[in-house]
């Protein structure tokens, strides 16, 4: 399976990230490069092998659906880059 | 007082004995790693944000506490703590600058720990971009240089490792007594084997992740550097412990690390995995690794020859699943509510060029690889199919811990390299983590003992890798390798010189 350099816009695009034209060549060559390596999972034999989603050997711990924290918005807002009021601002989404 | 050169050299363990017994302050302590960082950080660039007059009135603190008699494990003990964990009003950067603004409001459960104890926080440690890399050199605020030097090449400039790089070099440089890191696939045992430490990382669950800068969740695990087994047992003693804000710490009481490390080998079944004999291991390195058994035998340890034959898939699943977790958990740097924006027309142009602007080259692709292996009609191919591999791998070390306790392995495939080595190629970068990497996977802990030095008079580490949560049996056989190898040598840079 190899990239081409609309895969590498689309990829480039779901990942927000701006990719400028200039860039997709060198994307291309190291995401391929990248992938070609991975490639050789696939001699592994996964039949009936139920795949492990983390390292901690344990059940999932679950708490009770209750707040627990908050009511501080000058902390939350305290690092944002604009804001307005007790809001975040963005640019504007919708006319 | 004592001097500061003196002052520096000095082991947790002697410094928490001369604190209690009035030797000298925490203020001398604190005061003497302030100016060697003042000395020796523009040179090293170990850390990104030095916090001269915090660091100070913590000292104060653990003064006016020792006075009373009332102190903790870590009471006047100054310390470099990895720029990814948050520290409540002190600039956490994660080495990007996406976060190069970005002030905590809040501590990490680790850090908080550690304070709770005593300890003095001197600054936070240079690391690769979002603790991604091997070597460093990935960092935003520019590279770290190993206080190493070649014996043949001395204007060579070594990289520490990484990601843990600065921490590494922090303490390896008598800049700090003990540093936090974080390990995803390496990135605390890898440094310390390249600047002649232990670093511990310990069980999946053991230390809260709460307050740690996101990397790969299932697989990032905080853990200490320090100069001695002994150290690092009393740091990670400190940091360890149920946290309920992190879904997934371990509610296990945390054990007596450092009586542990007194316990000998004596008995104990170390197995030696074949898989991990890769072709093209220098010699001395495999010198080395028989050495570290012929030790354990000595001990009292027999050595056992055993399999984990997925090994060499490891690196290659882990380039699935960290980046699969790492794009996710990354999605949160959008320039909305914290770090750094670059405004665009629309909302869309201003998250594409925020994170254009805001990642290096590293992240980028790591989050795009990410990104396509998560994908509508490739998640199955690569993502599933690394999951399952991974189980192989867990599958593969619990066979082998139903017949030997520990296992003895070189930590890495060769010594400290130079700045502009390996970076070419990405790939090659990824492989220093090859023996690392299958106990981030598995989840178990593992240790890397500095055991021995190469032709080039650059340190070597062994690693230790145990059962899950049995970081007792890790730090005896670690102690069992320090006490053999008595390792002294020094890194040609270093406070005091």
């Amino acid at each position: 399976m190899s990239l081409d350099p609309a895969t590498i816009r689309r990829i480039a695009s779901l990942s927000r990230i701006r990719v400028e034209e200039d860039q997709v060549e060198s994307l291309q060559h190291e995401l391929n490069s990248i992938l070609g390596w991975i490639e050789q999972l696939n001699e592994v034999n996964v039949d009936g092998i139920e795949p492990l989603t983390g390292g901690a050997q344990m059940a999932m711990r679950m708490r009770d659906d209750v707040v627990t924290d908050g009511g501080y918005p000058e902390q939350i807002l305290s690092n944002a880059p604009d804001r307005n009021g007790e809001f975040f601002a963005v640019p504007k989404v919708v006319e | 007082m004592a001097n500061s050169g003196s002052l520096t050299d000095l082991t947790i363990a002697e410094a928490r004995d001369g604190l209690r017994a009035g030797r000298f302050s925490a203020v001398d302590l604190t005061m003497a790693h302030l100016h060697a960082i003042e000395a020796l950080n523009p040179r090293l660039n170990a850390f990104i944000t030095v916090s001269h007059s915090k660091a100070l009135a913590q000292a104060q603190a653990a003064d006016a506490a020792l006075a009373k008699g009332d102190y903790g494990a870590l009471t006047g003990i100054p310390l470099a703590i990895k720029d990814l964990f948050c520290t409540a009003g002190i600039r956490t950067t994660a080495a990007s600058r996406i976060l190069e603004p970005f002030v905590p409001p809040y501590e990490s459960t680790v850090t908080a720990n550690l304070l709770r104890d005593g300890a003095v926080f001197l600054g936070k440690a240079n690391l690769d971009e979002f603790a991604m890399g091997s070597s460093n050199m990935t960092s935003a605020f520019g590279p770290v240089e190993n206080p190493w030097k070649r014996l043949q090449d001395q204007d060579a400039v070594l990289v520490p490792g990484g990601s843990s790089g600065g921490s590494a070099a922090a303490v390896a440089a008598r800049l700090a007594m003990g540093a936090t890191g974080t390990d995803t696939g390496g990135s605390i045992r890898q440094p310390a084997a390249f600047c002649g430490l232990v670093g511990v990382k310990p069980s999946y669950g053991r230390c809260s992740r709460w307050g740690v800068v996101a990397f790969a969740s299932s697989l990032d695990h905080p853990g200490p550097f320090a100069r001695t087994v002994q150290d690092s047992a009393i740091m990670l003693g400190s940091m360890a412990g149920f946290d309920p804000k992190d879904s997934t710490s371990a509610e296990r009481p945390v054990p007596d690390y450092e009586a542990a490390c007194k316990r000998g080998v004596k008995g104990l079944r170390i197995g030696v995995p074949r898989e991990y004999r890769a072709d093209g291991m220098p010699a001395e390195i495999e010198a080395l690794w028989q050495q570290g058994l012929t030790w354990l035998r000595e001990a009292g340890a027999e050595i056992v020859d055993v399999s984990l034959p997925h090994t060499k898939y490891g690196l290659a699943t882990y380039y699935i699943v960290a980046p699969a977790e790492a794009s996710s958990n990354l999605a949160r740097y959008d320039g909305v509510r914290f770090g750094l924006r670059k405004d665009g027309g629309e909302l869309a142009e201003m998250y594409g060029n925020t994170r254009a602007a805001g990642f290096g080259p590293e992240v980028r692709r790591r989050i795009m690889i990410g990104t396509y292996v998560l994908s509508a009609g490739y998640y199955d191919a690569y993502y599933l199919r690394a999951q399952k591999i991974r189980a192989l791998i867990l599958r593969d070390f619990n066979d082998v811990f139903a017949q030997v306790d520990a296992l003895l392995t070189p930590t890495a495939p060769n010594a400290a390299f130079a700045q502009g080595e390996n970076m070419d190629d990405p790939i090659k970068m990824y492989l220093n983590d090859v023996f690392t990497v299958g106990a981030n996977l598995a989840g178990v802990p593992a240790i890397s003992v500095p055991a021995g030095l190469d032709a080039n008079g650059l340190p070597l580490g062994l690693q230790i890798i145990g059962k899950a949560f049995d970081e007792e049996t890790v730090f005896a056989v670690s102690a069992a390798i320090e006490r053999a190898a008595g390792f002294t040598a020094l890194p040609q840079i270093r406070a005091g010189q």
